[in-house]
């Protein structure tokens, strides 16, 4: 029953980090119609943004609230900002082009993005050698989060790391702003009328490319916030880190019906019970397998996902 | 180029929208040749004219939804050539789109309350929404109903509304009549007739020219990306070249 339990936890506690960025997958693709291929490896790049103001504040701040609180800071501006940056000059262009093109420009992004980061590159100013990419090589990403057991259950069978309660509950505040700002806020209404029609959201007066940058940044700032959760968990980052989850996070986005934003949520957490309990029952080897198997499966029974819903409309 | 024919005396009136040698291309076609036309204030113009005669690149290069290639666009003496569709709202355009352009999971309220996203004003929007009620109460029976789910004619009555929900000084109308039985037709010019007569200026674009030009005082018709003939709308009804080739006399 234990080992039940602590599979329980650990799934929910790798389900909040696939949330995350399902949810920015899902809204992308809620106003703008386009699968963000790229969104798994701008949440590589918030890593390394983050990595990279860990390491700039040494060790001293490690484990600080304060030195958390920077790192996070840092890692969802970057990407908010570069989130504009790859919707002002790659997708906005390509807007009333057919849906394809900016698919295929999504990949080549990632594809720039996770092997760009591969490389290795550093400049040498005035003796000092500043890294500009980090290289292949894996790095251990700083305990920025100092992890300590939260709750114990019986005699040390069930452990609840804090980092576990802490990517959980950043996990479900995000989710509910998020769907607070989609259905209560005036910049929530005006992203709605956007993905139902960009152009007649414009006959209405709402200023479409800015509500579309908007979501960008939105969606890039929640990928670099579960990357550092994800980072914090494993411990161990690479360029490529962010091909996998962005994957899975598609899945789970899918499962839960594309577009939909507690359907996002509740497809990731049920991907990573799923995970969890296939890994801790029988060979890891099959995780993947199960987790595309689990989309297959929902694709077939419900092909617009769980939450996904048909729509009545008369023409 | 020749001049257009002109029919009848057009009423003097205080300029409000005015379009010059306004040309339009969608890649290699050329869809407008050089349109010229006018609104004046409280005017209720029409533009008529056959399947791909430039009516609706007209409208759609007015309310900025497309770049014109050349001409000038004037609104209250203000060149506006250029500007994106959500720039011309705020300076008292409000355009109902072709195919009426109703967000069909959203609610009639929802819709409506995006018509005047721009505005800030609650006692205002709630006194227009009062307005647009009283012009189509079957809209406030629906009001909670998705939009997806009302039949052609409420959904263009909801298109309508929507646009006034912006408090526009001209309304542009895309083919207000397309699709719709003849009496729900019937209803929704009646209504356009009051609202042009309460001060709203209108610019519509319609295939059905019996209606258009009476309701319209002054029409211009179209052909083939220019302007064949202007006039008032009931010297127009009038003509025997527009009875022969529009009204199907």
């Amino acid at each position: 029953m234990y080992e039940f339990i602590q599979h329980v936890i650990n799934g929910l506690a790798a389900g909040t980090i696939y949330a995350l960025v399902a949810l920015g997958y899902t809204m992308v693709y809620g106003v703008l119609k386009l699968i963000n291929f790229a969104h798994g490896d701008v949440m590589m790049l918030g890593v390394y943004v983050g990595y990279a103001v860990a390491f700039l504040l040494g060790r001293e701040h490690l484990g600080t609230i304060s030195g958390a609180l920077l790192v996070f800071a840092v890692s969802l501006t970057a990407c908010a900002a570069f989130g504009f940056f790859i919707e002002r000059f790659a997708y906005r262009p390509l807007r009333d082009k057919p849906r394809l093109t900016s698919l295929i420009t999504a990949i080549g992004i990632s594809f720039a993005l996770s092997y760009g980061f591969q490389l290795d590159l550093a400049v040498s100013v005035g003796g000092h050698s500043i890294t500009l990419l980090p290289g292949a090589a894996s790095r251990r990403f700083p305990a920025i989060i100092t992890p300590t057991e939260w709750a114990v259950l019986g005699d040390n069978d069930v452990i609840i790391w804090n980092w576990q309660v802490i990517s959980f509950v950043i996990a479900l505040t995000l989710m509910g702003g998020l769907q607070y700002l989609v259905f209560r806020t005036r910049f929530g209404k005006a992203m709605r009328a956007v993905s139902h029609d960009h152009r007649v959201a414009g006959l209405l007066g709402i200023p479409v490319d800015t509500i579309i940058a908007g979501t960008f940044m939105l969606g890039s700032a929640l990928a670099a916030g579960a990357g550092i959760l994800y980072a914090i968990k494993d411990k161990s980052i690479q360029p490529l880190m962010g091909v996998m989850v962005g994957l899975k996070a598609f899945v789970a986005a899918v499962i839960g019906g594309i577009g939909n934003l507690p359907g996002a949520v509740v497809g990731a957490l049920l991907l990573g019970l799923c995970e969890e309990f296939i890994v801790g029952y029988t060979a890891s080897s099959w995780r993947d397998a199960v987790a595309f198997g689990f989309l297959i499966v929902v694709l077939l029974v419900r092909p617009e996902g769980l939450f996904g819903r048909a729509q009545a409309e008369k023409v | 180029m020749a001049e257009p024919r002109r029919l009848g005396e057009r009423a003097p009136c205080e300029p409000l929208l005015d379009v010059n040698g306004l040309e339009v291309s969608y890649g290699a076609i050329k869809a407008l040749k050089g349109i010229s036309l006018s609104v004046g204030k409280g005017e209720a113009v029409a533009l008529i004219g056959a399947n791909g005669a430039g009516k609706t690149s007209t409208l759609r290069a007015v309310s900025g939804m497309i770049k014109p290639g050349s001409g000038v666009i004037t609104l209250r003496g203000e060149s506006v050539g250029g500007l994106k569709s959500h720039e011309m709202v705020p300076r008292g355009l409000a355009h109902a789109p072709e195919g009426r352009g109703v967000f069909p999971n959203l609610t009639v309220q929802e819709n409506l309350d995006l018509g005047a996203y721009l505005r800030r004003d609650k006692d205002g929007i709630a006194a227009d929404l009062k307005k647009v009620f009283g012009f189509f109460p079957r809209l406030e029976e629906r009001r909670l109903q998705m939009a997806g789910t009302l039949s052609g004619g409420e959904q263009q009555m909801l298109a309508i509304s929507r646009a006034l929900m912006s408090r526009p000084t001209l309304l542009l109308l895309d083919e207000p009549s397309l699709g719709l039985a003849p009496q729900v037709t019937q209803v929704i010019f009646r209504i356009l007739r009051d609202i042009n007569a309460q001060g709203t200026s209108v610019l519509l674009v319609e295939q059905n020219a019996h209606l258009a030009l009476s309701l319209a005082q002054w029409a211009y018709v179209l052909e083939t990306g220019e302007v064949a003939m202007e006039g008032t709308g009931q010297a127009l009804l009038a003509s025997e070249d527009i009875r022969k080739a529009y009204l199907g006399e």
